[in-house]
């Protein structure tokens, strides 16, 4: 079969999206559901072209993001550290998993009560819940990568006497890598969710409190404009994490086999 | 013996961890961190059987009615989109964009259809947790292994046989990969739902309780939510393990085989 007949798959995205847009439009339009609620796409478009004039905007953009990166790298670090001790001494293993499994379902939004407690309003607030949130994505992604290593790696890099720094370094860290970036692309768009989700909860600086203004004051349009950002901010995010992800991972297996297919 | 140790090694850091807690806490005189034993003590006296029939139940049914919808709906679309290459093609990018957008960013969205009643929240729920079950069904029945499709063929399996023998089986690991995530997605959900405008629920509750600064109240509906979390996970993987324990002893002999 040629790509021809099976059709171009960009341009079908392409039409895909289109399509939406246009249903978006035509359906309130022709009074299927109420304009009040679903303005036309063009409405959101005039409304997001505004918005993105304000300086509002972008210092909320600005705020989203920086709560988003602080808490990814602390909840990335945090993660690595704690998985790779954890994960490389059996008996810690055993101990945790039992909290591990326990803490991780917790909804991180029971958190929100405490959070505001604690931080009120601030940027403390959203810290803690993206930390929280995205930290167990890359511990239990770090635990499956530690587990994975081949024995006999292990054992050959000990008959040769590695020190114990040079098996992490050359046996260990090789291994998890690809776990620990399937780990972070994950805890990238988690992270992303619950800082939005805080901002628009609590009420801290961002996107998030952006959205609950516009929809508490009743302007539409620009709470959907907003949420335009947010998912077109998450399509980006994932974009990103996976092509860094193929460039720095080129070197392995899963990549290298991924690309000759 | 060797079963012993395995459940010392269970409890043993949730036991230190909590008897650490417990007198850690015991003279705490910080109003925002009460001493444990108050928190427990509050926690008998708010949970009771009345506050679980009107505030919990609403929740958990909500949470049901609105997983089980997600689960029917992505499912059934996801093998549709899986098995037509073009639909897939077209719809891909609009269902990643979809799926980008933060699900409670949706609350608002949804509040002004659906009012603030039940329907909405359910609504919340299907809206946000559909999208993991969706994709990874897409991807699942898109992994289907072409030999075993043509061998199907040539057998003369179709149609219904065709998908619920050879193509559902097939894809089911991933689809309860999917299933997984969106189960904690749907708990997420729940919660902020009622969070925004409710008169019952946990989230609804809890929020009630740390604005009027009942503490250690609002500490035991914490440790409730986690529960229930702990709960709700531990019975997916139960049936995950019922349903899939083909595949894993499929597995396990593959692995004895390497």
């Amino acid at each position: 079969m040629t790509s021809a007949r099976r059709g171009n798959p960009v341009l079908l995205g392409f039409a895909g999206l289109a399509g939406l847009l246009l249903i978006l439009e035509l359906v309130p339009r022709l009074g299927l559901v109420n304009e009040r609620f679903l303005p036309p796409t063009s409405r959101i478009a005039a409304a997001l072209a505004d918005e993105v004039g304000t300086a509002v905007f972008w210092q909320s953009l600005g705020d989203t993001l920086y709560a988003w990166a602080v808490g990814l790298l602390i909840a990335v670090v945090a993660g690595v550290v704690a998985g790779l001790v954890i994960g490389s001494v059996p008996v810690l293993r055993e101990l945790t998993a039992s909290t591990v499994e326990f803490l991780r379902p917790i909804p991180s939004v029971a958190l929100i009560p405490l959070a505001v407690l604690l931080y009120g309003t601030e940027l403390g607030s959203t810290l803690l819940l993206v930390c929280y949130a995205s930290f167990w994505q890359v511990l239990v992604q770090v635990l499956y990568g530690v587990a994975d290593v081949d024995p006999v790696a292990e054992e050959t890099a000990r008959s040769y006497r590695f020190s114990a720094w040079g098996r992490v370094r050359y046996v260990l860290w090789p291994t998890a890598l690809p776990y620990v970036f399937t780990g972070f692309r994950l805890a990238a768009s988690v992270a992303l969710v619950l800082a939005i989700t805080a901002e628009l909860v609590i009420g801290a600086p961002g996107l998030g409190k952006e959205i609950a203004t516009a929809q508490a004051s009743d302007a539409v349009a620009t709470m959907y404009a907003l949420i335009v950002v947010t998912g077109a901010l998450g399509v980006v995010i994932n974009l990103l994490t996976r092509t860094g992800e193929r460039r720095l991972l080129a070197w392995h297996q899963s990549v290298r086999g991924e690309v000759s297919l | 013996m060797a079963v012993l140790k395995r459940i010392g090694f269970v409890v043993a850091l949730p036991l230190v961890l909590f008897a650490g807690w417990f007198f850690l806490s015991s003279g705490s005189e910080s109003f925002y961190s009460p001493p444990l034993r108050t928190i427990l003590t509050a926690f008998g006296d708010t949970w009771t059987l009345d506050r679980l029939r009107a505030d919990v139940a609403p929740s958990l049914l909500r949470l049901l009615a609105g997983y089980l919808l997600a689960a029917l709906i992505g499912v059934g679309l996801g093998v549709a989109i899986g098995l037509n290459r073009r639909l897939r093609a077209t719809l891909e990018p609009v269902l990643e964009f979809f799926r980008a957008i933060p699900p409670p960013v949706l609350v608002p969205v949804i509040m002004l259809f659906a009012g603030i009643g039940d329907g909405m929240k359910v609504i919340v729920i299907v809206f946000g947790c559909v999208w993991p079950i969706l994709l990874n069904t897409v991807e699942g029945v898109r992994a289907t292994d072409s030999v075993v499709l043509d061998t199907a063929r040539a057998y003369g399996v179709t149609g219904t046989a065709r998908l619920t023998r050879v193509i559902l089986p097939s894809a089911s690991p991933q689809i309860a990969a999917g299933l997984r995530q969106a189960l904690s997605i749907a708990i997420i959900l729940m919660v902020i739902s009622e969070m925004f405008a409710s008169s019952n629920g946990l989230g609804f509750t809890i929020v009630q309780f740390q604005r009027s600064f009942a503490i250690p109240e609002m500490w035991s509906g914490i440790i409730l939510l986690g529960l229930l979390g702990f709960a709700l996970s531990l019975l997916f993987r139960l049936a995950e393990r019922w349903a899939l324990r083909w595949y894993e002893g499929l597995r396990a002999a593959q692995r004895r085989a390497g």
